[in-house]
């Protein structure tokens, strides 16, 4: 018998169900494992602990991070402290959408497939695109996937990112690549942005360009012409956004890009140390069947009534097995729920709102700020500033002071070891602002 | 029952968004949006309502019985809840300095030794998102030691026809090419079809050991021979692995890169359809290659390591998806080293369906099973004209989940079904009486089978128009048409 963990079978059990079975023991059922890779000892990992001790134990863990409830952070660089309204965690933590599995048999499913239909209208509605999946795993993976959409609607290899693409972004770029027979090219930026002409002369012969609005140094990217010199190119334009900008910022859909795509932490999602969170994948309709990731559509049941079902199943590894468009199957839905949740509680006043917010923070930081601007260009949410020593050193000093006062982009760009990328979201105040101004005077010389 | 933009009026809303009264600069006109999203407006308990709505209408392991096979649909704990959502955890930025993120380092270093234990290999990546991710990972990790050895002319990957679909569209998607071996009537690799394929283009075989069939590989030793001899890598695919925890080690059966899904053996709930967590642990000499960043020890602390220059470079952000690791951190700790328990009990409640279901299903492989065991309603089909869909929908009126079904591909009619080892006897006798009643109701009541189910929010729904004509998003006031993608 057992009932460590979460086990439950007692004497009675175990005697009936083998007798069941007709065996003597469970030894016997593990039978079928060859003498020569059957395991021989006791697993040496930790020791059992009741739920309160292990709680204990984590509580241990946890209290050695600086997070942000502890710490006054500015730190951005694509994952945000935005603020998560409590019923995203109500409905996070029911366990109909909590423990259910892919929703593959649709009439045991219809709460999370209504779900994703309607979380497939909101990323639709807030790129102006036309068709979303139902999510990708992060703001990474869904720019590998962009890219291998456009490799085989256009026949071509080569794929040009912007430099002021997420740093992260292009390296998983990069790690795909060989698989999809892709070459990756980066176009420099100039002076915090993307120079058009030069995007068009990278972009001759490529399948796609991937920019990102606003970009890894915050500035604004004049995307409707970026777009423009894509598809003179006759490249598909790709658009990486913040859904949390989107209530103030063009979609790209409306600029002409041909897909949008991004990581969607910024709206419903905490920053768990880099995740789970959820990307999103949205595309013009011309795209639908290439395209990655479950799909949910509309239909009727035997009595007409509406009802929703995965579809378009046939690009799916299940079904087409090697000739599939990816090979993913977990995707993140319970994370994208989060999203369509707190989409429905901003509305597209409070999106808009949000946005402002933020953008008002940074405008109050620019002036609050006693430092130069490394880039002169219009700012939404995060902003880049020349220190006179390497940021990291600066980073190093502030925290002594109870103060994360951004990232040190020489990180991810050789050049800029003195730019240190300050980000501002709605749950930070002026007063705090005010406390990074005053830490950063007193610890820069 | 209604959309929530159905539910949207003009004017109403939920949540409020600080302002501070301070000055809004202008957008430049070119980059602003004008025409605002058509996001729903709606009141915070009418939100409430809606969601607890879709709650209502969908089923998890909370709501009943989830046998569904291959996806290891055990107990999600509490617990591991409330220890996600610890601000030290939760609310930890991604990019915080080490320094500044220990506890969280140390949990996933933690985390990778015991995930190096249970699988017989010393290194462990956890950044990969998903098993389908740690596929990929582990065959980019192949392909990058053939590099290494100057062999870049091994480029076949073998599958069994077996496989899931994610093995084959793996292959695919990281550049190789797809060969595959038969299985034998006992459900073993065929070795002789190995032998003639297994070649100086082989770059590896890719198995889930059980197999989809939930039946070990008694050949296994002789099958790691083959691809050794001739310098090819084996790749363990651990969607299986709550068979043998504790039992057996792919390590130890031969394999050089194995991927665990946190999702299914450790527990994180899957979340209708996600999150789900898919590191890779491989032998010291492919070690070089894994992803960067990799926590790693650093005096009396954890740090993450970028300088890997034979790393394959990142296959997903930050160092992985870090509350999955939580969650199946807490899940193990739970077990201690009774985690053995888990799969013998897993293992236990499999055999007992089996032996109860033997008479009334058809049973292709007659073994003793693993963790999950394949019935086919083949005779079903011929004797009664009711097919394993119909078996399928009738269990949803007994308020239990269906089974995988049609799959594996080699079983027709296929019923896949894996108990897992948090259900108590008297809900898998329930099961088998559900069973049982459905293969006596196809002799008495066939039709009724072929309605089923009549007890769930909606009926059979037609999938065939679905796909035909796709309706992926709301249409908002426009009639149905406009937000329909033509069949191209």
């Amino acid at each position: 018998m057992s009932t460590a963990g979460y086990l439950s079978l007692t004497q009675a059990d175990l005697a009936a169900m083998l007798e069941a079975i007709g065996v003597e023991s469970i030894d016997a059922l593990f039978e079928q494992i060859p003498e020569g890779v059957r395991f021989g000892r006791t697993l040496d990992v930790p020791a059992a602990l009741p739920e309160a001790a292990l709680v204990r134990h984590l509580e241990e863990f946890a209290s050695k991070n600086a997070d942000t409830t502890r710490e006054l952070s500015f730190l951005g660089m694509g994952i945000y402290d935005h603020y998560v309204p409590a019923i995203a965690d109500t409905f996070l933590s029911r366990g109909e959408f909590l423990t259910a599995y892919t929703p593959y048999q649709p009439e045991m499913s219809q709460g999370v497939l209504q779900a994703i239909f309607e979380y497939q209208t909101a990323v639709c509605e807030l790129t102006a695109m036309d068709v979303s999946n139902a999510s990708g795993y992060d703001g990474t993976t869904v720019a590998a996937d962009a890219c291998f959409i456009a490799r085989h609607h256009t026949g071509r290899s080569k794929v040009v990112l912007a430099e002021t693409l997420n740093p992260q972004v292009r390296q998983v770029v990069k790690t795909y690549a060989p698989g999809f027979g892709m070459e990756v090219v980066e176009v420099r930026h100039d002076g915090g942005t993307t120079d058009p002409a030069a995007l068009a002369a990278a972009a001759v012969d490529a399948a796609a360009v991937v920019f990102q609005q606003p970009n890894a140094f915050g500035c604004l990217e004049p995307a409707p012409d970026l777009a423009a010199a894509a598809t003179a190119a006759g490249a598909l334009p790709v658009a990486h956004v913040d859904l949390a900008s989107l209530g103030l910022l063009e979609a790209p859909g409306n600029y002409g890009c041909a897909m949008a795509i991004g990581e969607g932490q910024s709206i419903g999602n905490y920053q768990s140390y880099g995740g789970p969170h959820y990307g999103f994948l949205a595309a013009g309709k011309e795209f639908i069947r290439r395209m990655p990731g479950r799909i949910v559509g509309e239909t009727t049941d035997l009595e007409g009534r509406r009802g929703f079902v995965l579809t378009l199943q046939t690009r799916e590894q299940h079904i087409r097995r090697e000739k599939a468009t990816s090979n993913m199957t977990t995707n993140q839905t319970l994370l994208a729920l989060a999203g369509l949740i707190t989409l429905c509680w901003l509305g597209p006043e409070g999106l808009r709102e949000l946005g402002e917010t933020c953008t008002a923070l940074a405008a109050y930081a620019k002036q609050r700020i006693a430092l130069p601007l490394a880039f002169d260009r219009p700012a939404f949410k995060e902003m880049a500033f020349r220190t006179p020593i390497p940021a990291r050193e600066v980073v190093r000093r502030a925290r002594e002071h109870g103060v994360h006062p951004g990232y040190p982009l020489g990180r991810d760009y050789p050049g800029l070891d003195d730019v240190l990328l300050v980000a501002l979201t709605e749950k930070r105040t002026p007063g705090d602002v005010d406390r990074l101004a005053e830490v950063l005077a007193e610890v820069t010389p | 029952m209604e959309l929530i933009y159905e539910k949207s009026r003009p004017g109403r809303r939920a949540g409020r968004v600080p302002t501070y009264d301070l000055p809004v600069p202008e957008i430049p006109a070119e980059l602003r949006r004008e025409a605002p999203p058509r996001l729903p407006e709606v009141p915070e308990n009418e939100i409430v309502r809606h969601f607890t709505a879709l709650a209502d209408r969908n089923f998890g392991i909370d709501t009943g019985f989830y046998p569904l096979g291959s996806c290891t649909m055990k107990h999600n704990p509490r617990v591991n809840e409330r220890v996600v959502a610890l601000p030290g955890f939760r609310d930890l930025h991604p990019l915080q300095e080490d320094e500044g993120a220990q506890g969280a380092l140390e949990l996933m270093w933690e985390l990778q030794q015991i995930l190096a234990e249970i699988a017989g290999l010393p290194a462990v990546t956890l950044q990969p998102a998903a098993g389908s991710q740690g596929e990929l990972t582990g065959l980019m990790l192949m392909r990058a030691v053939f590099a290494d050895r100057g062999e870049p002319g091994r480029n076949v990957i073998i599958t069994a026809d077996t496989a899931h679909g994610t093995n084959p569209a793996s292959v695919t998607m990281a550049g190789f090419e797809l060969g595959k071996v038969a299985t034998t009537d006992r459900g073993n690799l065929d070795l002789e079809d190995l032998r003639a394929k297994v070649d100086d283009r082989t770059a590896g075989l890719m198995l889930t050991n059980p197999s989809t069939l939930g039946l070990f590989d008694e050949g296994i030793e002789e099958v790691a021979r083959i691809f050794h001899d001739r310098g090819a890598l084996l790749y363990y695919d651990g969607a299986n692995l709550n068979a043998v925890v504790g039992r057996s080690r792919p390590g130890d059966m031969g394999f050089d890169v194995v991927h665990y899904n946190l999702h299914k053996t450790f527990s994180q709930p899957h979340g209708g359809g996600g999150p789900g967590g898919g590191p890779v642990a491989v032998r010291a000499e492919i070690e070089p290659f894994l992803p960067s960043p990799l926590v790693v020890r650093a005096g009396d602390g954890f740090r993450l390591d970028h300088d890997r220059p034979k790393s394959i470079g990142r296959v997903r952000g930050f160092a992985g998806p870090f509350g999955v690791f939580v969650r199946s951190y807490a899940f193990m700790l739970a077990y201690g080293t009774a985690l053995k328990d888990m799969s013998d009990v897993a293992v236990l409640n499999a055999n007992y369906l089996l032996a109860r279901l033997r008479d009334v299903y058809d049973l292709p492989y007659d073994r003793l099973c693993l963790h999950e065991f394949v019935l086919s309603a083949r005779t079903l089909k011929r004797e009664h004209g009711i097919t394993a869909l119909d078996v399928a929908k009738r269990l949803m009126d007994h308020g239990i989940h269906p089974p995988t079904i049609y799959f594996p591909l080699v079983v027709p009619e296929a019923l896949m079904i894996e108990p897992t080892e948090t259900e108590t006897k008297e809900r898998l006798d329930g099961f088998v009486e559900a069973m049982r009643s459905i293969a006596a109701e196809a002799a008495s009541e066939p039709e009724t089978l072929k309605r089923a189910p009549l007890t769930r929010s909606v009926r059979r729904l037609d999938e065939v128009k679905a796909a035909k004509e796709p309706v992926v998003r709301h249409a908002f006031d426009h009639p149905a048409e406009a937000a329909r993608i033509e069949n191209g």
